[in-house]
C-alpha cells in the first residue's frame, strides 16, 4: 500500500499530521484526567488508589497492543522483505517500551498499598517484566547492529519471539494462582468495573493511544528526514 | 525468489512452534513454582510439609480474625478446607474479613502456618462505595 504513495506525499503527511494529533491528544488528555482525578468516585475498598488504574491499565494495554502490531509486521518483514515496514515498526517500539515501564512503575505504587508489597514474582508481573526486556532488546539489537541489513532481519525475529509471551500475560491470571488480580473487562461475561470508573479509563485508554501515535509519527518523521538527508531513496 | 519466501515461511513457523512447546514444557514442568499461592486444599494435599516458605492464599474467614496482644490469629479458606494462621507484625490496609489474602510463611502442620508476612488479595471489582452500599455489600 505504501509503495503506492511517493515518498515526499508520506513525509507531508505524516509531517503535517503530527500538529492535529498533538492537539487531539491534549483536549483529550485533559478531559481524561478531569474525569479520572476529579470526577470519578473512589473505590469502595481501595478509595482514591483506584485513581492509579487509570494511568496503569491504558499503558499495559498500549504496550501490549503496540508489540501485537511490531510482530505482525515484523512477519511481513522477515518473509517479504517488505522495506517500508521496518521504518513502522522501529517508531512504534519506543512509545510501546516506554508504556511497559510505566506500567511496571504504577502497578509497584498502586501494590504498595493495596496489597503491601511494591513487587512480586506472580506470572503477571513477570509476564509484563518479560514485555519489557523484549522491547529493551528490540531497541538495543538497532544500536547494536550498524549493518542495516542485518539489523532489521534480527529485530524482527525479537519482536516475533516476543510476541509468544502476549498470550502468556493476557492469560497469565486465568492459567495460575497469581497476586495481580484477574481481568474486569471480560471478552465474554460482565465486566466487574462500574460505569462512573469505566468511562474515565476509556478516555485515558484514547489519550495513550493518541499519545503513541504522537510519538510514533514524530519518530517516524526523524526517520525519514535521516533517509533524505543520506541521500537513500528508500521509500 | 518465491522458494525462497517459502522457506522463510517454513523457518519462522518451525522457529515459533519450537519456542512455544519449549515454554509450554518449560512452564508446565515448574507448575508448582508458577503458582504465586497455594490455597488452603492444596496445603490439605501436599505429599510432606517443606520446611521452607511456602505462601497460601484464600478468602479471610468471615469472624475469625482474632487479636491477641501481639499476635493475630485468623482463619483463611477457600470455601472447600481452611488453614489457621498466625502472625505478628503490621497488615495491610486492605486485610480484612471476608477479604482476599495471601500468607508467606512456614507451615506447622497441614492445618497451622506461622505467617511472616501477609499480602492483601484485590479482587477484578471496582466500584463506588455507594454502588456497594446498594448492593448490600457484605
Amino acid at each position: 500500500m505504501l509503495n503506492l504513495l511517493s515518498p515526499g506525499k508520506i513525509f507531508e503527511i505524516s509531517s503535517k499530521s503530527t500538529k492535529y494529533v498533538f492537539v487531539v491528544f491534549i483536549i483529550v488528555l485533559t478531559i481524561g484526567l478531569t474525569e479520572s482525578l476529579f470526577l470519578s468516585p473512589e473505590d469502595y475498598k481501595q478509595s482514591h488508589s483506584v485513581r492509579i488504574m487509570y494511568v496503569h491499565v491504558p499503558a499495559a494495554w498500549t504496550s501490549i497492543g503496540i508489540f501485537t502490531v511490531v510482530a505482525f509486521l515484523s512477519i511481513g518483514i522477515f518473509i517479504f522483505k517488505n522495506k517500508n515496514f521496518f521504518l513502522i515498526t522501529k517508531s512504534l517500539v519506543p512509545s510501546g517500551f516506554i508504556f511497559s515501564i510505566i506500567a511496571l512503575v504504577t502497578g509497584s505504587i498502586w501494590g504498595k498499598p493495596t496489597w503491601g508489597t511494591w513487587w512480586a514474582w506472580d506470572a503477571r508481573i513477570t509476564s509484563m517484566l518479560i514485555l519489557s526486556l523484549f522491547y529493551f532488546m528490540y531497541l538495543l539489537s538497532w544500536r547494536i547492529i550498524s549493518d542495516q541489513e542485518k539489523a532489521i532481519k534480527i529485530s524482527s525475529l525479537i519482536a516475533i519471539i516476543g510476541a509468544i509471551n502476549i498470550p502468556i500475560i493476557k492469560f497469565s491470571v486465568n492459567w495460575w494462582n497469581t497476586l495481580h488480580q484477574g481481568p474486569s473487562i471480560k471478552i465474554i461475561g460482565e465486566t466487574s468495573i462500574h460505569s462512573s470508573m469505566l468511562i474515565p479509563l476509556g478516555i485515558m485508554t484514547a489519550a495513550f493511544a493518541l499519545l503513541s501515535l504522537l510519538i510514533f509519527l514524530m519518530k517516524f518523521n526523524t526517520e525519514m528526514i535521516r533517509i533524505k538527508n543520506k541521500g537513500l531513496d528508500r521509500l | 525468489m518465491v522458494k525462497k519466501v517459502k522457506l522463510r515461511i517454513v523457518f519462522l513457523l518451525s522457529l515459533i512452534l519450537s519456542i512455544v512447546l519449549s515454554v509450554y514444557l518449560i512452564l508446565k514442568a515448574l507448575e508448582k513454582d508458577v503458582v504465586y499461592f497455594l490455597s488452603p486444599s492444596d496445603v490439605k494435599n501436599l505429599e510432606k510439609i517443606a520446611s521452607k516458605k511456602v505462601r497460601v492464599g484464600g478468602m479471610v474467614k468471615d469472624k475469625s480474625i482474632d487479636i491477641n496482644s501481639d499476635r493475630i490469629n485468623f482463619v483463611v479458606t477457600d470455601f472447600k478446607n481452611e488453614i489457621n494462621v498466625s502472625y505478628s507484625g503490621s497488615v495491610p490496609n486492605l486485610f480484612s474479613e471476608n477479604k482476599g489474602v495471601v500468607v508467606e510463611g512456614f507451615l506447622q502442620d497441614r492445618n497451622y502456618l506461622k505467617a511472616v508476612k501477609i499480602l492483601a488479595k484485590h479482587d477484578e471489582n471496582y466500584m463506588p462505595p455507594e454502588v456497594k452500599e446498594a448492593l448490600g455489600g457484605k
